[in-house]
């Protein structure tokens, strides 16, 4: 544990201007990462009460010290089989600007994995989606020693 | 020295707005030839701290046009001039017009001034001074290339005590140009008999610069009273060869128009009159200028609420009780657990609930405004459109110290202005035909507010000729809203009006009768969640009843349970709740079911279906019906079944989502779960059930995607 706060504190000493500092998390074996200046707080999975008529990935709204924020399943919103939510499951509060609109708002992703300093130049390296439908929630891709990280545009992932 | 003045603007603009409220009213009481000295003084009070403030903050359009319109007011009270009905028709315009020229300013725009200097020009040819200030005004902007004046400051020794420092203004005489500096010391007496506290110096400037004069006036605006000016112009850099002697005549007349003395001026002090009332600010009625940005506007009048201190005062009183109870209950925590500390803990708890509760009641009590907010703006209205109708109207205000949420008080006045002037409009008759009709020539429109059952109802009542019931049929029949053959009571007519798209007015006036009313009306009461109804008889009157929640964030909910979802409904909308009896359910139409219920038949909405959850019970007489009503409209909303009643506080679920059809809000309950507030006309909406001005209703066919 220690040694991986050092390890990030190490990351964020190396940080120079144009490098950003994304948390990324898994989900179904992929490692996705977000602008971590997004990231509000991490909690456990807890029962949300549901939304008529919302899209399946809105998964519900809970209360977050007397706010309603609603939940979003990254699975299923990527179009990825659902998984079962356990005691291991995350939701990552962001606050993001849709529209002009500041929201803040859950989403349910498997595991919360790691911090990086990833440079503006790395981060963009897109290659060409142009059949995929999710291309639009891609900031990025980068990789990080052996593992490729794809990078989110969370205002688009999250513009239901 | 420079202070940012821009921070004290939005104070400025609230007391202007505030003190050209006060001139309205005033100026309503007014009665030519018989006018109460008190009442013009208020009036002359109010347009001087406009004046005086605008010029202070460098809005010179404002304070050049209040300038003129105090110099009336000023002649009137010392009795040079009578006051006539026409010029308390021109006073009330210019406060028109200076609450469009202030509301400009506040968004930050550029006033129109053509409405300004049109009735400036009035009033000037009504003090008989056109031609004095046109040539002022021509020197004041020609003035531009640079000029020297000699500025005379003869200061009156009691100065200070008026809270002014010479020395800033001089300071800021620098700002405006060169400034060469006389000080005349030769008042200053002996040191024996010298009082530190009074001013003995004068001065005499000569400043170089390219402002007009009225830029120098302006600086010496809160002293002129206690000092004597004197500005002269001393011929521009360029033009030297211009007589000194000539120019001293000419500017001479230029100060005496710039800078009147107003001899009888009230001690300043006077004007924190109005600041010391403790009531509640009014909500800033913007009546909205032309050009400018409704959106700022808005944005600007929910900046601030003035409280109180009363009020302030038995909140903190409260947080004492609250901080006592909490210290009570941390040291019975303390304690060993027996019999005697649980005793005392629940009556801790007991005395927790009671603060709490008195707290949550005093902190909606600084929401809460008398509506006479809202009334005092129909005065002017009525007398404006009876004069332009020649009917003879008396408006009658009742109730005005009702209370009401302010948010509430804001979103109703633009309704009930419509509503008023409809039965100005439509409702009143002419005096002609008043008499005709064996009633007093003076039609009566009563407004009158009254606290019912937690909500406030507002009626808007007229002695008119009621609504016509015939013609309104007829129209409707004309517009496709209900058929030859349908049968409907008097009642039923009249609901019609609220139809969008629905006008019985001959000809559109400027008042209202475009057809875009009573619909808007009723969806903007609608819209915090209020209800509209008319009641009318003819020859006798119509009354208009507006039922109101008195806060937006409180409701009382009745929670019901919906397969494994907790939903609650606004009780203020629930009819009855029972069960249904399995023998009077018919079925209409392909999956919609009614209840014949006494006279009535509704329909059962099965909110499993419109939400589409799973689980739930779907055999109707295992489940428990909840009769609802929403725009004169009952629908029964299947539940599973009935929870607590409780008050719940609204929260946004827009403010992180988005709007969600047929749920109003959210909120959280107890355990610190979320649960939802069903929207009951959104609701009925979403069911698709319809209503074509008759009393059936009909299934539309619904998308298959959603059944």
């Amino acid at each position: 544990m220690s040694e991986q706060v050092e390890q990030i504190s190490q990351l964020v000493l190396e940080g120079q201007h144009d490098e950003n500092q994304y948390l990324t998390f898994m989900m179904a074996d992929e490692e996705y990462g977000m602008n971590i200046l997004a990231v509000q707080e991490i909690r456990g999975w807890e029962d949300v009460t549901a939304i008529p008529n919302a899209p399946s990935f809105v998964k519900g709204a809970i209360n977050l010290r007397g706010t309603i924020v609603p939940i979003i399943d990254l699975r299923l919103r990527f179009g990825l089989a659902d998984n079962d939510y356990g005691p291991l499951t995350v939701v990552i509060v962001v606050a993001v600007e849709i529209n002009g609109q500041n929201k803040v708002m859950g989403i349910v992703v498997d595991a919360v994995s790691d911090v990086y300093s990833i440079s503006e130049e790395q981060a963009k390296d897109v290659p060409d989606f142009q059949d995929s439908d999710n291309a639009e929630f891609v900031h990025g891709l980068v990789n990080v020693g052996e593992k490729m990280v794809v990078l989110l545009n969370l205002e688009s992932v999250l513009n239901l | 020295m420079s202070i940012d003045l821009s921070q004290f603007f939005e104070v400025f603009f609230e007391e202007s707005f505030e003190g050209l409220d006060a001139m309205e009213a005033e100026l309503l009481n007014l009665e030519p030839g018989n006018e109460d000295m008190e009442t013009i003084n208020t009036i002359f009070r109010a347009a001087h701290s406009i004046k005086g403030g605008s010029g202070t903050f460098g809005f010179s359009s404002v304070s050049d046009f209040t300038h003129v319109l105090e110099t009336l007011l000023d002649q009137i009270r010392d009795g040079q001039r009578a006051l006539t009905a026409e010029h308390v028709n021109f006073l009330l315009k210019s406060v028109d017009c200076l609450r469009g020229m202030l509301t400009a300013l506040q968004a930050e725009q550029e006033p129109d001034l053509t409405e300004a200097n049109e009735i400036r020009q009035r009033f000037e040819v009504i003090l008989g001074m056109a031609e004095d200030t046109s040539t002022t005004f021509d020197l004041a902007e020609e003035t531009l290339n640079e000029n020297t004046y000699q500025v005379d400051f003869k200061p009156y020794p009691h100065l200070f005590k008026t809270g002014n420092e010479p020395l800033y203004m001089i300071s800021e005489l620098a700002e405006l140009g060169e400034l060469e500096t006389q000080v005349f010391f030769d008042a200053v007496p002996d040191i024996n008999s010298l009082n530190a506290e009074e001013c003995f110096l004068a001065w005499r400037f000569f400043l170089t610069t390219d402002k007009p004069v009225s830029a120098i006036a302006e600086i010496f605006e809160w002293v002129e009273d206690d000092s004597d000016i004197e500005i002269t112009i001393c011929g521009g850099l360029f033009d030297t060869g211009l007589a000194d002697a000539d120019a001293d005549a000419d500017a001479d007349d230029v100060v005496e128009e710039s800078s009147p003395r107003i001899e009888a001026l009230p001690d300043k002090k006077e004007n924190s009159m109005e600041q010391t009332d403790t009531s509640i600010n009014k909500p800033q009625i913007n009546s909205p200028a032309k050009n400018t940005d409704t959106k700022k506007a808005s944005d600007s009048s929910a900046t601030s609420i003035r409280v109180g201190i009363d009020k302030v005062d038995s909140l903190i009183n409260m947080v004492g009780e609250l901080v006592i109870t909490q210290a009570m209950l941390s040291q019975i925590g303390e304690q060993d657990v027996t019999e005697t500390t649980i005793t005392a803990l629940q009556e801790g708890l007991a005395q927790l609930a009671h603060n709490t509760r008195d707290l949550q009641e005093n902190v909606m009590r600084i929401r809460m405004l008398p509506i006479s907010f809202v009334f005092s703006r129909f005065p002017r209205l009525v007398r404006d459109i009876s004069q332009k109708l020649n009917k003879q109207v008396e408006l009658k205000l009742l109730g005005e110290q009702t209370e009401l949420d302010k948010t509430v008080m804001e979103k109703i006045s633009d309704p009930m202005v419509h509503l008023v002037r409809n039965s100005l409009d439509h409702g009143l008759e002419t005096p002609e035909q008043r008499v005709a009709a064996g009633k007093d020539p003076m039609g009566t429109v009563t407004l009158n507010a009254f606290h019912q059952g937690g909500n406030i109802v507002i009626e808007i009542m007229d002695d008119g000729q009621g609504l016509n019931t015939e013609k309104i049929r007829s129209k409707a029949i004309a517009n496709g809203l209900i058929q030859e053959s349908d049968e409907l009571s008097p009642d039923e007519i009249n609901e019609l009006i609220f139809m969008p798209g629905f006008s019985t007015s001959d000809e559109v006036s400027d008042i209202s009768g475009r057809g875009v009313g009573m619909d808007v009306v009723r969806r903007n009461i609608q819209a915090l969640n209020g209800s509209v109804e008319v009641a009318s008889a003819p020859g006798v009157g119509s009354t208009f009843t507006i039922r109101l929640p008195l806060t937006l964030a409180i409701l009382d909910g009745q929670l019901v349970r919906v397969a494994q979802h907790t939903y609650i409904i606004p009780l203020i909308s629930i009819v009855e709740s029972l069960q249904i009896d399995i023998s009077k359910v018919s079925r209409v139409g392909k999956d919609l079911d009614v209840l014949r219920l006494r006279d009535e038949y509704i329909p059962i909405l099965r909110l499993y279906n419109i939400f589409n959850h799973d689980g739930a019970i779907e055999e109707l007489d295992k489940t428990l019906l909840v009769v609802v009503e929403s725009d004169n409209h009952k629908v029964g909303l299947l539940v599973d079944d009935l929870l607590a009643q409780q008050q719940v506080v609204i929260k946004s679920l827009e403010a992180n989502y988005q709007k969600v059809d047929g749920i109003s809000g959210a909120t959280i309950l107890g355990d610190g779960r979320v649960s939802l507030i069903i929207d009951i006309s959104g609701l009925i909406k979403l069911s698709g059930l319809k209503r074509p001005g008759s009393q059936e209703l009909v299934v539309e066919q619904k998308s298959a995607g959603a059944a």
